[in-house]
């Protein structure tokens, strides 16, 4: 339950509210995390956050912060070379290698990108080993959209499609106007041999799940990656249980056939 | 093998538990109730001492008898000496933006449980299951479990409240035990009836005065046992449907949240319910921070706190989440129920809500009740 210390190497600043930092550890570290996986994030004399892992580069872990609340607000605030505390890796990840040879759909909403972002820089690197690959990006504005040179990137190649929506938008924008399930419909893939990727707010990644059965994705072929609260992210201290889950250990990824019919009762 | 000792025995039990270091703590009465707290003889032990507890009330009684162990569940469990109040988790430093962690020694005193009830040694071994976890231990609770020296109990005298036998958790101790007491009384006098469950339980109580129980002495141990199985004030019927199978949108959860003040007493009060939230601080010069564990509560709005909200605003959900969690979820979870039928939560609820009388009226299918349409 103790973190190890990490400096801040880079600090960007992506949205008013959100920030990505590139930690390095300095004495010892976590394991090494798999994709979809996350942290808990320490800020001194403030307390702890659990954060989802956007990058994992050797021993660098990069994590993308908004401002919520003391501890995000703290973390946010930390400048190149500051000390962070790191526990980890905790919890499910995305199960990319398990799909090997099919077509993969990664769909997000607003800061949703960041946890599936080591997906797309994943498929990137092995892209022959996986057939048609979408990214389906959602979020309420264009001013409000994540790693946007990245997206930018992303998209200008040519072996994975790339869609951007935002809710609403200003005459300046060009791109799609729409909720994110609407991209889903004419997703450039073959749903009975695809693996889907979900991160949103709860709301968008159930009528994204949905959107993606009624296509013909199997419930067991659709991910998504839940938000409880959070305390020891070992399964002690009982916040983040969800009927017989404990979202800590047994999610936060869990496919939509186990996460849906937790998911039905109101309020559990 | 069984043997029988008097009532002076109890004590040079408690010495020589002493005199190996150990802090005695047993069933004491204090400020107006019977809990569990350091005793130093067997003088402090509540000597005709029984309670009457039921819904929301709890009074001490008088037996007029001699007997020690007539009560049945003290007001607070055990689990304050193995996972307490506060812990603290780690002390840190900040000097020139370098930060030093501490992880602190867990504090370990060496204790005995004096007089733990069969619902109370079950709950014991519920807890381990979550703090014994192989993939995550907790370091306070592994450093002081495994060597906490087990007198158990029989109960001779369920309350009210109590449902144990029908939990299979009691009354009488089965196992986890290094010694097992059995309060023999009669008009003539009150003997004891000790059993041996582990290695330094009969090295115990080789230094004791004793001598080896007779056949009579076991039927009478038995016969209380009978008796006490009989006069279960409670009882949790697990024939009506499976527990597995009771209605999340049954109407009867709107109606005990009506009543449920979401206090969190009973949580507070559960042998079993282990839930903690952290809490941080600095001092004044922002220097050194402390890191705490803290017992909380399903109860509380903040429980659940998201960005946003929290998932269980309602008080229905909540009632709903922590009673499904003691029977039905735990089971999934840790291959146990979560609850022993001590009844605490019933006889300190401050409005009465009694666990079982709930599950009896979620049993029966919402259709076939008068309390309005489902909620879905
Ligand atoms: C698996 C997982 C991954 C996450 N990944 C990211 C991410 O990549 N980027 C990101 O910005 N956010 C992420 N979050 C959300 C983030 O953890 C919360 O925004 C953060 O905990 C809020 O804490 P706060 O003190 O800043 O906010 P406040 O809202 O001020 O918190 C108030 C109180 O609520 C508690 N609280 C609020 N939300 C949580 C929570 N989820 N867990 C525990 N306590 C909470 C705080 O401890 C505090 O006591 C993730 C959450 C989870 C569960
Ligand atoms: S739920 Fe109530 S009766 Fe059951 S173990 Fe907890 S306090 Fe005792
Ligand atoms: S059931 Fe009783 S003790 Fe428990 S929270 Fe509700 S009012 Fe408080
Ligand atoms: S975060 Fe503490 S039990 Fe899951």
């Amino acid at each position: 339950m103790v973190p190890h210390m990490y400096r801040v190497l880079s600090r960007r600043q992506d949205l008013a509210d959100t920030v990505t930092l590139a930690l390095a550890p300095i004495d010892g570290q976590i394991a090494t995390p798999s994709i979809g996986q996350f942290n808990m994030l320490w800020a001194f004399g403030i307390g702890e956050a659990p954060i989802s892992l956007a990058g994992v580069d050797d021993d660098v872990v990069t994590h993308t912060i908004r401002g919520v609340g003391a501890v995000t607000n703290a973390l946010c605030a930390a400048s190149e070379g500051d000390q962070i505390g790191v526990r980890g890796p905790y919890g499910t990840g995305w199960d990319l290698d398990g799909a090997m040879g099919r077509d993969i759909l990664v769909v997000a909403g607003g800061l949703g990108l960041a946890p599936v972002r080591p997906i797309v820089t994943r498929l990137f690197a092995r892209r022959a080993d996986y057939g048609r690959a979408a990214l389906l990006m959602g979020a309420r504005d264009p001013e409000s959209l994540l790693y946007r040179d990245e997206l930018e990137a992303w998209r200008s190649r040519l072996d994975i499609e790339v869609e951007v929506t935002v809710d609403s938008a200003q005459r300046s924008w060009r791109g799609d106007v729409g909720v994110v399930t609407r991209l889903i419909d004419r997703a450039p893939v073959e749903a009975a041999n695809t693996r889907a990727f979900v991160c949103g707010p709860e709301v968008m990644m159930r009528f994204c799940a949905q959107a993606l059965v009624d296509l013909g994705v199997p419930p067991a072929e659709v991910f998504v990656s839940l938000e409880r609260n959070m305390h020891c992210a070992v399964g002690h201290c009982g916040h983040c249980q969800l009927g017989s889950s404990f979202v800590c250990k047994d999610g936060p990824v869990l496919s939509w056939a186990e996460a849906e019919p937790l998911l039905r009762i109101r309020e559990r | 093998m069984a043997f029988l000792v008097g009532a002076d025995c109890l004590d040079e039990m408690i010495a020589s538990l002493r005199s190996n270091g150990r802090t005695v703590i047993g069933p004491a009465v204090r400020d107006g109730v019977i809990t569990h707290d350091q005793i130093e003889s067997a003088s402090e032990l509540p000597l005709g001492w029984t309670e009457d507890q039921d819904g929301g009330r709890y009074r001490l009684v008088p037996t007029g008898t001699d007997e020690r162990f007539a009560f049945s569940s003290p007001s607070t469990s055990w689990k304050r000496f193995l996972i307490p109040e506060r812990t603290l988790l780690l002390r840190a430093r900040r000097s020139n933006g370098t930060v030093a962690v501490v992880e602190p020694e867990p504090e370990a005193p060496s204790v005995a449980f004096f007089g733990i009830r069969s619902c109370d040694l079950v709950a014991l071994g519920i807890l381990d299951r979550v703090f014994l976890d192989s993939d995550a231990t907790d370091p306070t609770y592994a450093a002081r479990r495994p060597d906490v020296f087990i007198v158990a109990v029989g109960c001779n005298r369920p309350g009210n409240t109590c449902f144990c036998a029908s939990m299979n958790t009691g009354p009488t101790p089965t196992s986890g035990y290094d010694l097992v007491v059995r309060e023999l009384h009669s008009e003539e006098g009150t003997e004891y009836l000790v059993d041996v469950g582990s290695e330094r339980g009969a090295d115990l109580l080789a230094g004791l005065a004793s001598r080896p129980a007779h056949e009579g002495d076991l039927q009478r141990a038995d016969r209380a046992h009978e008796t006490a199985v009989a006069s279960m004030g409670r009882e949790l019927r697990q024939d009506y449907v499976p527990l597995a199978a009771l209605d999340p949108d049954h109407p009867r959860w709107d109606d005990v949240a009506e009543r449920c003040l979401a206090c969190g007493n009973c949580t507070m009060v559960c042998p079993t319910c282990f839930c903690s939230t952290t809490e941080e601080s600095t001092d004044l010069s922002g220097t050194e921070a402390e890191r705490w564990r803290v017992w909380d509560s399903c109860f509380s709005l903040d429980f659940t706190h998201l960005h946003g909200g929290s998932v269980r605003t309602s008080t229905k959900s909540r009632y709903r989440q922590w009673l499904l969690h003691k029977l039905v979820t735990w089971q999934d979870q840790f291959d146990t129920s979560g609850c022993v039928g001590c009844g605490r939560c019933i006889t300190w609820c401050p409005v009465g809500i009694d666990l079982t009388a709930e599950i009896a009226a979620l049993a029966v299918p919402a259709a076939a009740t008068d309390l309005g349409g489902r909620d879905v």
